[in-house]
């Protein structure tokens, strides 16, 4: 990572106490895909479409994982009309990378329109990379049958709409549902019974233990306006206060954004699928068409300067080469 | 002349009341035979008009112009689409008087109403 300064992830921090951690070097990335590495205690991603991966050298950590997200599939518009060869091209990276991933972690949006035969590309597609995928639903995963598809495919033994935790390696993982029984005019939202539960899963854990929390729409307020946030994240990373790592992994906004707030980092994945546009910057969040050539190295491109409040709640200037 | 004059009178009275009549009649017999509907748009995550007012007995028909699905569910149950894909469709009829606030459960942010008198 010496040397690659214009990789670096920039935190303005406008004097809004937001905290730096400093040993914290985030890779900017863009693309397909993040590949992460935990190291003691503290997650490090790296865009999969940079020359080579972070090679052995860098790779020693206890754990690696890549995280996907928001592959709609099914999806067929202008957009993107091969939302499977962008997918693919996702497992190509990932089955070249030189340190292979424990795991995959997807953050949602698996299928278009929670189609039995969409399930089954996605499933079909990711079966090549050899590796267990840990899964929770996207908004698109959950149409008409209230999570019923999704819970019996990949969400078995889990709790409730479908949440659970599990531990590799001495990180505990905690999986989120947000996109069930949504609000009119409300945000994502996790609801009492998750609430419970996650204090309840987390409350025996040493203040050591690593935690990575993954859920599709993001438990940070990134964009109200659009509904890109959850109305009781608050709640959820309160239970999280006493850890000295929280990684926050979240698909949706189909573009990257990461922000550390004390002790969490959060970071957004882009889609495999297509681009949304920056917050505000469209009339709508809808897709974004961009020259064809240009697709893949588009998604992930985008950074995003939000301002909420008094200050920069979290910025990032995450560039390619 | 004089009676002329008056008989003429009375021939156009006659027929501006037959021509009023057959109208109002006509009027009538349309509404009875196509009862009142509205179309309401979903562009750019939104609902166009977000806000309508109908009469009773009038059926709303929602279309999904967007690249990406909606759906159209009343805040208090009495209606919900199944998931709209582009250029899909969903009709209600509003047979009672009443405020209808409605929703996309996708992206909850798009809110309308629908005000039946």
């Amino acid at each position: 990572m010496a040397g690659k300064t214009k990789d670096e992830i920039l935190y303005d921090h406008n004097h809004d106490g937001i905290d730096r951690r400093g040993f914290l070097k985030c890779m900017a990335w863009a693309g397909t895909g993040t590949l992460c590495l935990m190291q003691g205690g503290v997650l490090k991603s790296f865009a999969l479409n940079r020359p080579g991966d972070p090679g052995p050298a860098v790779a020693k950590g206890e754990l690696s994982f890549v995280q996907i997200s928001d592959s709609h599939m099914g999806f067929n518009k202008p957009a993107n009309t091969d939302v499977a060869g962008t997918l693919q091209a996702a497992v190509d990276k990932i089955n070249g990378l030189a340190t292979p991933p424990e795991f995959l972690l997807h953050t949602g949006d698996i299928s278009h329109l929670s189609r039995a035969e969409q399930f089954d590309n996605v499933d079909q597609i990711l079966k090549s990379t050899g590796k267990q995928t840990f899964f929770v639903p996207g908004e698109h995963d959950v149409l008409d049958d209230d999570g019923k598809q999704f819970r019996e495919r990949y969400a078995k033994n889990s709790k409730g709409a479908g949440w659970y935790s599990f531990d590799q390696k001495g990180v505990h993982f905690v999986g989120l549902v947000n996109v069930m029984n949504l609000k009119a005019g409300g945000l994502g939202s996790l609801g009492h019974d998750q609430l419970e539960w996650l204090e309840d899963d987390v409350k025996h854990l040493k203040s050591s233990t690593p935690i990575v929390v993954f859920a599709h729409i993001p438990l940070w307020t990134v964009y109200p306006e659009w509904g890109w946030g959850t109305e009781d994240s608050a709640q959820a990373l309160g239970y999280l206060k006493k850890f000295g790592s929280v990684t926050v992994l979240n698909g949706h906004i189909h573009q990257t954004m990461q922000k550390v707030e004390g002790n969490v980092t959060f970071h957004t994945a882009a889609s495999t699928a297509f681009p949304q546009p920056e917050p505000g910057k469209a009339p709508s969040p809808g897709p974004m068409t961009v020259p064809t050539d240009q697709l893949r190295s588009y998604l992930g491109i985008t950074n995003v300067n939000y301002v909420e409040g008094h200050g920069a709640l979290a910025v990032v200037d995450s560039k390619l080469g | 002349m004089r009676m002329r004059v008056c008989i003429a009178s009375l021939a156009v009275s006659i027929l501006f009341a037959a021509i009023l009549f057959a109208g109002g009649k006509g009027s009538t017999v349309n509404a009875q035979q196509a009862p009142p509907a509205i179309e309401v748009k979903i562009d750019n995550f939104s609902f166009g008009p977000a806000a309508i007012t109908v009469p009773v007995g009038t059926t709303v028909t929602w279309t999904n112009r967007d690249d990406i699905p909606h759906t159209v569910v009343s805040d208090d149950k009495v209606f919900k689409s199944k998931v709209l894909d582009t250029e899909e469709q969903f009709s209600y009829t509003f047979s009672r008087p009443g405020t209808y606030p409605y929703f996309c459960s996708v992206h909850p942010k798009m809110t309308g109403k629908v005000i039946v008198q």
